[in-house]
C-alpha cells in the first residue's frame, strides 16, 4: 500500500512497490491524461510532476513516491499559461505527447524564466513528438514564458 | 639443553595463554527484572531518542519490513554474514534483562551482558567515546521502547572467527577504550562535531578503510571505502569532487539530504541523514565544522566559484556533437532534469559536472543511483529520480557512465566499468 497526494487529493494504491507510477495513475486512479509511450523513460509522454519536478512516471517505482505530491496534466486545470499558449499556437497535431510536453515545459519555464533556444532544446529533447510539432512547441514555450514573467512582474 | 628450551617455550606459552585468558575473560552481569518505563525521567528518554537518531541505531538494528530496533538486519562482511541483534527490551530475545551497567559495558567496551565479546561490526570502538550521561540517556530510551520478541538467526561466520574469546585478541590489537577527549586548541563547536563524528555517529565505520582483520586503519581516517557496492567517499582533502565540501555544503547535505553542488544522500547514507534529523541544527553545524576542517575546505575556498565555472564550461567543450550516440542517449534519458545553463547550476537540477558520484574513483554510486533511482524520502525531500534499472540495459548504463566520466571530469576512465555494473545489477535484482 502506497499513499501519496495526486493533484492535491490523498490516494492509497494497493499494488506492488515496483509497479510503475504511470500504471497507478492510469489504471488504479483513473487519470488517463498521462500517456504511455515507450515504457523506458526515453520519450517523455508519461511526464508528471513529483514534488514540482518533471518525472518520467513509466520508470518511477510506485513506492518511491510514498508521501510525495504528484501533479498530472489534469492538475493544471487548463489554466496554465502553457495551456493557453498551446491553444494559441495550435501546437498539437495528434496530441498524444502533449501532456508530457506541457508538464516538462512547465518546469522549464520555472527553472529558466527567459529560456534560450539552447535551454529549450536541452530540456525538451527527451520529449519526442512523432508529428514533428517541435517548432510550434518552442514558440508556445516562449510565449508562455513571456506571459509568466509578466504575471510575476505584476504581482 | 634442548629439554630446557622446550620447557621454557611451553612455560612461556602457557603463561601467555593464561595471561590472554585472564585478559579475555569478562564476567557475566547478572540479569535484572526489566525496569519499569516510569522509572526513567521523560527528559532523559527524550535525550536518548535524539541520540539514538544521531547514532542512526535503527539503520542496522532493524531488518527490512521488521519492527524498529528488533534486529535481524543482515550485514555482509568479508568474514561472513552477521545479523544485528534485537535491542528492544524483550527479556528473552532483546536487552530486557540488561542492567544499565551491562548496557554501558557493551557500548564502551564491546562486551555482551553474558560476558562474551561483541563483534566489531557493532561500532563499540566509536561508542566507547560516548559520555556516561549520553549512554545513560540511550539506555533510558531503549528500555522504554515496546519489547519485540524475535527469533535469532545464527551468524554465518566461519571458524575461527566465530570464537568470541578470540575477539579479545582483536581488541588487544585495535581497540582502546576511553571517553572522548576534547582538543583544547579547537573551538567548542569543532569539539562537539568531533565528539559526534568519532563517537555517536561513528562516521569512520564506513568512511575509514579497514585492514584485513576488519579494523579501521588508524593512519587513514576518513580515507574512503567501498561497502556493499556503495562508495563511502573520502571525507578528507583527497575527496575528488571539483569543489570542496565547505561547511555550508556539509551542513545542507547533512541537514536536508542534498547539497546543491555535490549531490544527494542516497543508499546507505540516507538512513544516516534521516537519523541525524533527530539532532538539533547546532549539532549538524558542529559536524559540518569538524568535517570542513578534516577536508581542509578553507584552503580551497577562494577557488569555489572558479571551480564551478571551470567544471561546467569544460563540459561544454567536451560534450561533442549531438550526433554522438552516447550524447543522444544521455540527452534522451538524463538531460531534461540534469541540464543547466553554464555557470548557473540550479539545486533542483543536480549538475553532473560538479556531482561527487561522477568524480569518485569507483563508478558504484553513480551506477547504483541510475539503476535504483532516488525515492521521495531520500535526498531532496519530496522529489524523485526514476529508477532506470528496468529501462536501461547494462550496455546502456556503461555508455552513460563512461560518457559522463569522459565529458564531466578530467579524470581517467573507470576501469572494469562493465563488471562493476554487472555486480550492482545482481545486487539490484536480488533485492527485488
Amino acid at each position: 500500500m502506497t499513499s501519496f497526494h495526486i493533484n492535491g487529493r490523498l490516494v492509497m494504491v494497493d499494488a506492488e512497490d515496483d509497479m510503475p507510477l504511470l500504471w497507478a495513475i492510469r489504471d488504479a486512479i483513473g487519470l488517463t491524461g498521462t500517456k504511455f509511450g515507450c515504457g523506458i523513460g526515453m520519450c517523455g509522454a508519461c511526464t508528471v510532476h513529483v514534488g514540482g519536478r518533471p518525472t518520467r512516471s513509466c520508470v518511477t517505482p510506485l513506492a518511491s513516491v510514498a508521501g510525495a505530491e504528484v501533479t498530472t496534466i489534469e492538475g493544471l486545470e487548463g489554466k496554465h499559461p502553457l495551456q493557453t499558449a498551446w491553444a494559441d499556437h495550435q501546437v498539437p497535431q495528434c496530441g498524444y505527447c502533449q501532456s508530457g510536453q506541457i508538464m516538462q515545459a512547465a518546469s522549464l519555464i520555472k527553472d529558466f524564466p527567459a529560456p534560450t533556444d539552447e535551454d529549450i532544446d536541452a530540456v525538451m529533447a527527451g520529449n519526442l513528438c512523432r508529428c514533428m510539432a517541435y517548432v510550434r512547441i518552442r514558440n508556445a514555450i516562449k510565449q508562455a514564458a513571456t506571459q509568466a514573467r509578466k504575471v510575476a512582474a505584476d504581482e | 639443553m634442548f629439554k630446557k628450551l622446550v620447557f621454557a617455550v611451553v612455560a612461556l606459552g602457557s603463561l601467555g595463554l593464561a595471561g590472554f585468558g585472564l585478559l579475555a575473560w569478562q564476567p557475566a552481569i547478572a540479569p535484572v527484572a526489566p525496569p519499569a518505563t516510569v522509572s526513567f525521567a521523560p527528559e532523559l528518554v527524550a535525550k536518548g531518542e535524539a541520540l539514538a537518531g544521531g547514532g542512526y541505531c535503527a539503520a542496522c538494528h532493524t531488518r527490512k519490513g521488521g519492527e524498529r530496533f528488533a534486529g535481524g538486519y543482515a550485514m555482509e562482511t568479508p568474514f561472513g554474514v552477521i545479523y544485528s541483534t534485537n535491542i528492544t527490551p524483550d527479556p528473552e530475545t532483546g536487552i530486557g534483562t540488561w542492567s544499565e551497567a551491562a548496557f554501558a559495558r557493551a557500548m564502551q567496551k564491546g562486551v555482551s551482558r553474558d560476558g562474551s565479546h561483541l563483534l566489531p561490526v557493532f561500532s563499540y570502538d566509536h561508542f566507547t567515546k560516548l559520555s556516561d550521561d549520553d549512554v545513560r540517556a540511550l539506555y533510558a530510551y531503549f528500555m522504554t521502547r515496546a519489547p519485540v520478541p524475535t527469533e535469532r538467526q545464527p551468524n554465518g561466520i566461519p571458524f575461527p572467527f566465530n570464537i568470541r574469546y578470540l575477539q579479545a585478541g582483536w581488541k588487544l590489537l585495535y581497540f582502546r577504550a576511553g571517553r572522548f577527549e576534547p582538543d583544547v586548541s579547537k573551538s567548542s563547536e569543532w569539539n562537539r562535531g568531533a565528539y559526534l563524528a568519532q563517537g555517536l555517529s561513528h562516521c569512520g565505520a564506513c568512511h575509514t578503510p579497514r585492514n584485513l582483520l576488519g579494523a579501521e586503519k588508524s593512519g587513514n581516517a576518513y580515507g574512503g571505502s567501498v561497502i556493499d557496492n556503495w562508495v563511502a567517499p573520502p571525507l578528507t582533502a583527497a575527496n575528488p569532487a571539483p569543489t570542496p565540501w565547505t561547511q555550508e555544503e556539509l551542513y545542507d547535505y547533512l541537514r536536508t539530504g542534498a547539497s546543491k553542488v555535490h549531490g544527494t544522500a542516497a543508499g546507505p547514507m540516507f538512513p544516516v541523514v534521516q537519523g541525524l534529523g533527530a539532532l538539533p541544527d547546532s549539532d549538524i553545524r558542529a559536524l559540518a565544522t569538524y568535517f570542513a576542517d578534516v577536508d581542509k575546505a578553507a584552503d580551497r575556498l577562494p577557488y569555489v566559484s572558479g571551480a564551478v565555472s571551470l567544471a561546467m564550461s569544460s563540459t561544454l567543450a567536451k560534450e561533442g556533437a549531438p550526433s554522438d550516440p552516447d550524447a543522444r542517449l544521455y540527452i534522451a534519458a538524463c538531460a531534461s532534469c540534469h541540464y543547466n545553463a553554464t555557470n548557473a547550476p540550479l539545486a533542483a537540477r543536480p549538475d553532473l559536472s560538479l556531482n561527487s558520484a561522477v568524480h569518485l574513483a569507483d563508478p558504484n554510486n553513480l551506477v547504483q543511483v541510475i539503476l535504483r533511482g532516488i525515492s521521495a524520502k531520500e535526498g531532496m525531500p519530496g522529489v524523485v529520480m526514476p529508477a532506470f534499472g528496468s529501462a536501461l540495459s547494462d550496455a546502456d548504463v556503461v555508455r552513460i557512465a563512461a560518457y559522463l566520466r569522459r565529458t564531466r571530469t578530467d579524470l581517467p576512465p573507470w576501469p572494469d566499468l562493465a563488471a562493476k555494473i554487472a555486480a550492482i545489477r545482481r545486487q539490484y535484482d536480488a533485492a527485488k
